[in-house]
This record gives C-alpha cells, sequence and structure tokens, in this order.
C-alpha cells in the first residue's frame, strides 16, 4: 500500500493509523509515540511548539519509508506529525509499522523514527518556566 | 536573476519574516548567499554556520549552483539527534 503521511495541527489519532496499516496478511503491528514531557536538562516545560517545513518533510518522510521497505520488506506503513502548539502529555508524533512478523517491524519502525529525527526539517521550540529556546541535537 | 528564500524556526524568528525573494547574479552558489545574509541579518551568523541547506526541497552541497526561481532554505539543526532527549 501507499504509505500514509501526515502532517497536522490536529491532535494525532493512533487507532486511525494503527487501523489505515491494519490486513489481513499482517502478523504484527508496531506503534512507536512520541510524547511532549514536562521537563528537558533540568528545565520545567510549560508546552512546546513545532514548526515544519511542509513540503520537503513529507518529501524526507516519504524517501525515509521507501528506503525502509527496501532494507525489511515492510509495506504497510503511517507516520503522523504535529505541529504548533502541544501541550505535556500530548503525542508529537506516530509511526507505525504493520509487518507479517514482528521482527521487520520492530527494526522498520526505530529506524524510521531515528532517522526522522535527524534528517526531516520539523523544529522544536521549548517554552519552559524561565524562557523559551529552539531545541538543537 | 531571482531566488526565493524561505525562513523556519529559529531563522524565522531572527529575520522577522517567512519568506523574501533575492536578487542576486547568474552562478551564485548557495555559499555566496551566507555571507550575504549575514550583511543583512547580523544575528544570522551562528545559526548559518550549523545550517544544512536545501534547494527545491532537497538537501545540497554548499557548492551547489543556483538558478532563476529556486527556492533555497537553511535548516539550523533539528532537535531529535540526540537519544537520550
Amino acid at each position: 500500500m501507499e504509505p500514509i503521511i501526515q502532517l497536522t495541527r490536529e491532535p494525532l489519532n493512533r487507532d486511525t493509523l494503527i487501523g489505515a496499516v491494519s490486513h489481513p496478511g499482517v502478523g504484527g503491528i508496531v506503534v512507536f509515540e512520541g510524547v511532549v514531557r514536562d521537563n528537558a536538562r533540568g528545565k520545567q516545560i510549560r508546552y512546546l511548539e513545532y514548526e515544519v517545513y511542509p513540503e520537503m518533510a513529507e518529501q524526507q518522510i516519504r524517501t525515509i519509508i521507501a528506503e525502509a521497505e527496501r532494507r525489511w520488506g515492510v509495506e504497510r506503513v503511517a507516520v503522523a506529525h504535529r505541529f504548533g502548539r502541544l501541550e505535556i502529555g500530548e503525542a508529537s508524533v506516530i509511526i507505525v509499522v504493520a509487518a507479517p512478523h514482528r521482527a521487520e517491524a520492530f527494526d522498520a519502525c526505530r529506524y524510521i523514527i531515528d532517522t526522522l529525527k535527524t534528517t526531516v526539517p520539523i523544529w522544536k521550540k521549548e517554552v519552559a518556566s524561565n524562557g523559551e529556546e529552539w531545541i538543537e541535537g | 536573476m531571482k531566488i526565493r528564500i524561505r525562513y523556519f524556526a529559529s531563522l524565522r524568528e531572527i529575520t522577522g519574516q517567512n519568506e523574501e525573494l533575492l536578487m542576486v547574479d547568474e552562478r551564485t552558489s548557495v555559499a555566496d548567499i551566507r555571507p550575504l545574509l549575514v550583511t543583512r541579518y547580523p544575528r544570522l551568523q551562528p545559526i548559518l554556520e550549523r545550517s544544512l541547506c536545501a534547494v527545491n526541497r532537497g538537501y545540497v552541497a554548499n557548492e551547489t549552483v543556483l538558478h532563476e526561481g529556486d527556492e533555497l532554505v537553511f535548516i539550523p539543526p533539528m532537535g531529535g539527534g540526540n537519544l537520550q532527549e
């Protein structure tokens, strides 16, 4: 199936993404969900602001998924990333990989999130009790 | 020739705009644009030093020569590179 890629200001819906990759031939579904934490490097985080370069981000995510498909043969992948203001506990990113067997699903999911974090143009600003800053990796 | 430059995140905040059009000479490269922007926005310098560059939505090398109508974006490091984060 064509991969599902969502970049949205709206809250992410895990169940919809899982439903979209489900299939009778699937034996395992791995979900990674990144959520907003209330602390970072000793700071008390109030909320996060995500900003995205949408056209390029979508293209980069497509490239990452294609590479995961090539390496692990996974064919049912959904990637959703939220932008705008996110509160503590809300999901910023959800990766869902469905595969016949769990090993490929775990490996592909791990690869997709790790690569996404370093190559997809999405930036995070931490707004803490003592000021705000764009976070660099 | 005219190129379009778009600003995101810290670059957007420092320049105070989402995008602008730049008039540059033929054969201008990505590397040539960096000092030009620093002259215009001195506070960009440390960020540009850490930034990669994309032309028409794909990463390119600094030596890449620009063409009329190109979309140029400097990409500061993303926050998620550190697995401890």
